[in-house]
């Protein structure tokens, strides 16, 4: 089992997210004295009887002057089982944009609810994205239950419910789990609450300690983009030409035969060297440095495949976009796009439709694509590119979209449409409408 | 063998790739090193990344003067020993030609900033490696691996980008650098565990010694050439150790019997206080101290 587990948290305003990652923070003595001194002076500070949890993680000043989370924060705790990292992603403004950041690392989110409010448009739509960029597993907290006087009847409507969207967005029963919560009073976030004895599930703890994470995609076949050309010229080594990376997919052997794209030369690998000396096998997830038998020209930007099992190698691609700039995408933009290690001059050919997330369905030729908003693309690059459907890989099918202007980073792409929800609408989409062919069922499994 | 990286590999591996993205795109990157853990640590994976080349980047220290002897011949050593290039930025010089005025307090920490903005300017450093980690105080929680800073090296949380995947994105104009921090996802304890596990050395001021110290605000503080005790504080001999290494005039020394790397772990496992709080006193100054130094163009 893995000992550490990437999480995001996603919820609306006033869910009490703050307060569930303080408590998280609090309950596992991940908060040590000083800081805590610091939440209790400033608790009283306002007045406050208890000290207010949600201050442990609420850390820029602009955010406690207004009493709200603006950006992606990073938190980190461990318990004898598992280290976490968890990027907590506010949920108001920018909510797209914020989920996506912290959606795209995460092998597993928390969504959050208000008891009173149960599953509102929000809830859904934050599944939708977190479906979209392939987080394999949810959570829904079920928060402030205490609230609603710890009614079992409530919770299960509530559970009910949100399994329904989640299995209509591609999620297996296995992989969504309910837990009812009160951040505030800390029942079932560590410690199993008596006040829910209907409930038998896991603490919200106990399930991040101990569901299975997905491990890097080992069985997938050979990726390997190249970042940088190791040529040390040094007496010693003077004809070391090595490859530097890191294993975006399946596993590499010296004797592998491999493709370089988009060049389309093959060779052997004789060596997979790194500082602590050579490697008889590696997998994904390690940077690694490979040494291959023939002389070939490579360099930063290219991709080492597994020879018979490689990428299309395409200047035209369909994709999907989350827009997360101020300024819209209208067809015809020329932008940026960085693919792996390799950064190319790509235009927008069409903007084919874009999702509309009050209704969980797809708006046809749009016009524009605006912040926050997620939408479906063609591209046409300035050169060859080998690509690899998201749905595939998070690694090798996911690219920014870059203003070539001012440099700012306008959308996370994928590969392909992720969620056929985007093509068929999330009911036709349950039901297995006409227009959902087995190849987009094949997409709906949110994987690595 | 087992395929499956743990904690440690996972975060080696992603420091690994963020320093060969770096060397990838930028013309002139640079690494903040002072001698201290984790500019320590940040030498050892940028050796790690491009082995068995040498590292393509030189290193810079901003040396507020009020340094441990210690320290300055441990950086002088690892400099030396890998062949490395050094640029040292003395407070001192900026100080005895007007551009910076010593505060009254002696403290130099917050000085640093107008020498490191002058020599990034100077040497047109376009990304600055640090050793900042997430873990260390709230308003760094929100850091980005790339941070983007503006010609006046100032950070304004609003204009960073989104961090998507492992892509990175280190386009700047001209004027504006990036400061780029490997350590990001790194915990106090993951760097002394990952410091155990490779067995680098450390100045030995990180081990518990004795040293003449004396308390004031809470803290255990040496003297050298930044002071000594004032009225109403003693100096006491003392066995003691530091957690983080600054300015001599504001880290304090913790009392600790931790005499070697096994020790501090199990200390830091069972600490109470983080890194900062105990032995920083600048960054006790505000609540909101750390994002204002941060806005000014400090690490």
């Amino acid at each position: 089992m893995s000992d550490l587990l990437r999480l995001a948290t996603a919820g609306s305003v006033d869910d009490g997210k703050s307060t569930l990652v303080g408590r998280l923070l609090y309950d596992t003595k991940s908060v040590l004295a000083d800081t805590l001194d610091a939440v209790h002076r400033a608790s009283a500070d306002r007045g406050l009887a208890t000290p207010d949890l949600s201050l442990l993680v609420d850390g820029l000043r602009s955010e406690r002057e207004q009493g709200i989370t603006i950006d992606v924060a990073y938190r980190y705790f461990a318990t004898p089982k598992r280290s976490f990292v968890l990027a907590d992603t506010p949920g108001h403004v920018q909510y797209t944009r914020n989920t996506v950041t912290g959606a795209s690392t995460a092998q597993l989110a928390v969504l959050l609810v208000d008891a009173r409010k149960g599953v509102i448009e929000q809830t859904r739509r934050h599944a939708a994205v977190l479906a979209l960029l392939g987080v394999p597993r949810l959570v829904l907290a079920v928060n402030k239950i205490d609230l609603v006087d710890y009614d079992e009847v409530t919770f299960s409507r509530i559970a009910k419910e949100f399994t329904a969207h989640a299995t209509a967005l591609g999620y297996t029963e296995d992989s969504v789990v309910e837990i009812p919560v009160s951040a505030l009073a800390g029942d079932n976030v560590v410690d199993k609450s008596a006040n829910t004895p209907w409930y038998s599930g896991p603490t919200l703890l106990e399930h991040l300690e101990t569901v299975p994470v997905e491990p890097d995609p080992h069985d997938a076949p050979f990726r390997f983009p190249v970042q940088y050309v190791i040529r040390p010229r040094t007496a010693e080594h003077l004809d070391y030409r090595g490859y530097a990376g890191l294993i975006a997919a399946g596993t590499v052997k010296p004797g592998d035969e491999v493709v370089v794209l988009p060049s389309g030369r093959r060779s052997t690998i004789t060596k997979i060297d790194t500082a602590d000396g050579e490697l008889a096998e590696a997998a994904a997830g390690q940077s690694v440095t490979l040494l291959l038998a023939d002389d070939i020209d490579i360099s930063r930007g290219d991709l080492i495949a597994v020879a018979g099992n490689e990428p299309n190698v395409t200047d035209e691609l369909d994709a999907t976009l989350c827009w997360l700039a101020e300024k819209p995408l209208r067809p015809g933009a020329r932008v940026l796009v960085k693919h792996g290690t390799r950064t190319v001059q790509a235009m927008v050919t069409d903007l084919r439709d874009r999702f509309d997330e009050q209704a969980l369905s797809s708006v046809d030729s749009p016009g524009s694509l605006e912040l926050n908003e997620i939408g479906r693309v063609a591209l046409r690059l300035a050169e060859p590119v080998p690509l690899d459907d998201y749905s595939f890989s998070r690694r090798t099918g996911s690219f920014l979209v870059i203003d070539a202007s001012d440099g700012s980073t306008l959308a996370a792409g994928l590969v392909g449409a992720p969620l056929p929800l985007l093509e068929n609408g999330v009911e036709s989409c349950s039901g297995g409408g006409e227009n959902a062919t087995p190849d987009n069922h094949a997409l709906v499994s949110p994987g690595p | 063998m087992t395929l499956a990286l743990d904690t440690l590999g996972r975060l080696e591996s992603e420091a690994i790739h963020i320093f060969r993205e770096v060397a990838g795109e930028f013309d002139r990157p640079v690494i903040l090193f002072s001698g201290g853990k984790d500019s320590t640590l940040l030498l050892h994976l940028a050796i790690k990344a491009f082995y068995p080349a040498p590292v393509p980047f030189p290193l810079l220290h901003v040396d507020t003067g009020h340094n441990f002897d210690e320290v300055i011949e441990f950086r002088d050593r690892v400099v030396a020993q890998h062949g490395l290039r050094l640029e040292v930025a003395k407070v001192q010089d900026w100080i005895d030609d007007g551009r910076l005025e010593e505060r009254p307090d002696g403290t130099r920490n917050p000085l640093q900033t107008v020498p490191l903005l002058d020599s990034i300017t100077q040497h047109r450093f376009d990304a600055v490696f640090g050793g900042g980690r997430r873990d260390e105080e709230r308003a760094r929680a929100k850091e980005r691996i790339f941070s983007l800073r503006t010609a006046f090296g100032q950070w304004d949380p609003k204009r960073q980008r989104p961090e998507l995947w492992n892509l990175y994105n280190g386009r700047h104009r001209a004027g504006e650098h990036v400061r780029v921090f490997p350590l990001s996802n790194w915990t106090e304890l993951d760097v002394w565990n990952y410091i155990e596990r490779e067995g680098i050395e450390l100045p030995d001021i990180y081990y518990s010694h004795e040293r003449e110290v004396f308390l004031r605000d809470g803290m255990w503080l040496a003297e050298g050439p930044w002071g000594t005790a004032r009225e109403g504080e003693t100096l006491v001999r003392k066995t003691v150790r530091y957690r983080t290494v600054g300015d001599g005039s504001c880290t304090g020394a913790v009392e600790s019997d931790a005499a070697d790397i096994h020790a501090v772990i199990a200390e830091v496992s069972a600490s109470r206080l983080t890194e900062r709080g105990a032995t920083r006193a600048d960054d006790r100054l505000s609540e909101a101290a750390m994002e204002d130094r941060k806005r000014e163009g400090y690490f």
